[in-house]
């Protein structure tokens, strides 16, 4: 039989099937990564993960078990925390983004990160998404415009404000907030996007709105989010990573480590079970 | 892989029980099932048609029992979206309750058989072959419900065995039976009815099959339907590895 020819639309399931990456199609890089907070509080033992380049990476785990840490190591948010070290290294495309002498800026122009709270700026909605471009000196109007249009577009909140530009981001709803803050953070068209439980403080509605954005940003980002919802990391990610403890317990395709995981710990976390 | 008690480690408590009712709900239609097959069967051979009125209905019976479990089924999905070994819990739990009412569809066919037979006379061949097969696969259906309960791979795969087999004697009951027929047209309706049974029979042996592969899944994730047996007993093994 030709497995091919399905009855059900495969693609408008929406999971590509994600086991078999090669590689080539990996985004970031971790290889024996340790972090240490003071001399001897080890957060992160021996990881060890390939972040597929335009897929969605889910991040689960309980609390304190190292998963915000990781991500933050993505774009050395660390760097800021006293006496942290690290050891091992984090590849972005090959490029090793802990070796001496990188651009910390540049490298987060390159992977952008989006909070828990939304932290619009106390500025327009216009000048919250021209803000990173306006640091970098570009100041034409014309090309503002287009890329805050784009940017706001691509947030799904375009619709919502185009009307009301020029007044404060405060005044939107939370749900708003922080798909401003995802346009503000894809306007300077990062490569990786880091997203550290972004719809956590949100209503149920808002919720699904950002993982309805998230699906349609995969398609040009690669995407890594941390959240305390397990319902989320499977209905919006391809591939999703189990931390306990400060290990990598587990990771594999999103469809097969909530249907039949590997380990006994993944298991027992995804299904509530004592652990 | 899925241990014998892992419906008692929830956190939640209220969870824990639902999914060890609806394993139990499950498990109690496949009894009633299972004393349905061996009534019909029983009316059939001894011809005593007031148990097989019961029998017809009974399944009424046995038809609720599958919307119940059903909604149970439904409801926990919809509240506690179920994952990993919980998640195929509910979808075997589902699947296995069709076939169990197919089953029971199965013994009314063959209870409704064996009303006609009391009008159409004894068939020649004393029902040497229904005996045969109705043991075999009352055997392999008590043996997958048990490979359930006891979440036993190894059962599971010798019941999808057995069932090669049943296939293997159902044909040859059917040849036995043709002769039965060409030495005296007089009994060909009888035998004709007789053979419907034992078409049931052999359903039931496939039924009984497909929830021994529900059990490989439920125990071990892997989806062995449509597989030919090699195939499958080579997956499994594979797996203990």
């Amino acid at each position: 039989m030709n497995m091919q020819t399905h009855a059900i639309d495969m693609q408008a399931l929406g999971r590509q099937p994600t086991s078999n990456l090669d590689t080539a199609d990996t985004s970031l890089k971790v290889e024996d990564l340790r972090l240490f907070y003071n001399q001897d509080a080890q957060a992160l033992h021996d990881i060890n993960l390939e972040i597929p380049r335009q897929r969605v990476t889910a991040f689960i785990g309980p609390s304190g078990c190292g998963k915000s840490t990781l991500l933050r190591c993505f774009n050395r948010m660390n760097d800021l925390v006293d006496g942290c070290r690290i050891e091992g290294s984090i590849r972005l495309e090959g490029d090793d983004i802990y070796a001496p002498g990188v651009d910390v800026a540049a490298l987060r122009r390159r992977i952008g990160m989006v909070f828990q709270k939304p932290n619009p700026f106390p500025k327009s909605i216009y000048e919250n998404v021209a803000y990173g471009l306006r640091i970098q000196g570009i100041n034409k109007k014309r090309v503002l415009d287009e890329v805050v249009e784009k940017s706001l577009r691509s947030a799904a909140l375009w619709d919502e404000v185009k009307d009301r530009l020029d007044e404060s981001a405060l005044g939107m709803s939370g749900g708003q907030q922080q798909r401003l803050v995802i346009a503000r953070t894809i306007a300077v068209e990062p490569e990786v996007l880091l997203l550290d439980e972004p719809a956590s403080a949100l209503d149920p509605i808002s919720t699904l709105k950002i993982e309805e954005l998230i699906y349609e940003l995969k398609s040009r980002f690669t995407i890594v989010i941390v959240t305390h919802n397990m319902q989320q990391a499977a209905r919006v990610s391809d591939m999703t990573a189990f931390m306990y403890m400060g290990k990598l317990i587990e990771h594999d395709s999103t469809d097969k480590l909530f249907t039949n995981p590997a380990q006994k710990q993944t298991e027992d976390y995804i299904t509530g079970r004592y652990g | 892989m899925l241990q014998q008690d892992s419906y008692k480690q929830h956190i939640s408590q209220q969870f824990n029980s639902e999914l060890e009712a609806v394993k139990n709900h499950m498990l109690e239609m496949g009894g009633q099932v299972e004393q349905q097959i061996g009534a019909a069967v029983s009316a059939l051979v001894n011809m005593e048609s007031g148990e097989a009125e019961l029998v017809i209905a009974r399944d009424a019976d046995i038809n609720k029992m599958e919307v119940v479990v059903d909604d149970e089924c439904s409801r926990i999905l919809a509240r506690r979206q179920p994952a990993a070994s919980d998640l195929r819990l509910v979808l075997a739990v589902t699947k296995v309750t069709t076939d169990l009412e197919r089953i029971g569809d199965e013994a009314a066919k063959i209870a409704r058989q064996s009303l006609r037979l009391a009008e159409e006379g004894i068939s020649p061949s004393n029902y040497v072959e229904i005996r045969n097969i109705a043991n075999h696969v009352s055997g392999m259906l008590r043996r997958s419900l048990d490979a359930f309960a006891r979440l036993d791979v190894e059962m599971a795969v010798q019941v999808v065995k057995d069932d090669n087999q049943v296939d293997q004697e159902y044909a040859n009951a059917m040849r036995s039976l043709v002769t039965f027929m060409m030495e005296d047209p007089r009994v060909i309706g009888a035998v004709l009815t007789e053979m419907w049974a034992l078409r049931s029979l052999e359903r039931v042996g496939d039924h009984a099959s497909n929830i021994a592969e529900h059990v490989i899944y439920l125990v071990r994730g892997l989806d062995v339907r449509h597989v030919e047996l090699d195939e499958l007993v080579s997956q499994v093994t594979d797996e203990d590895h």
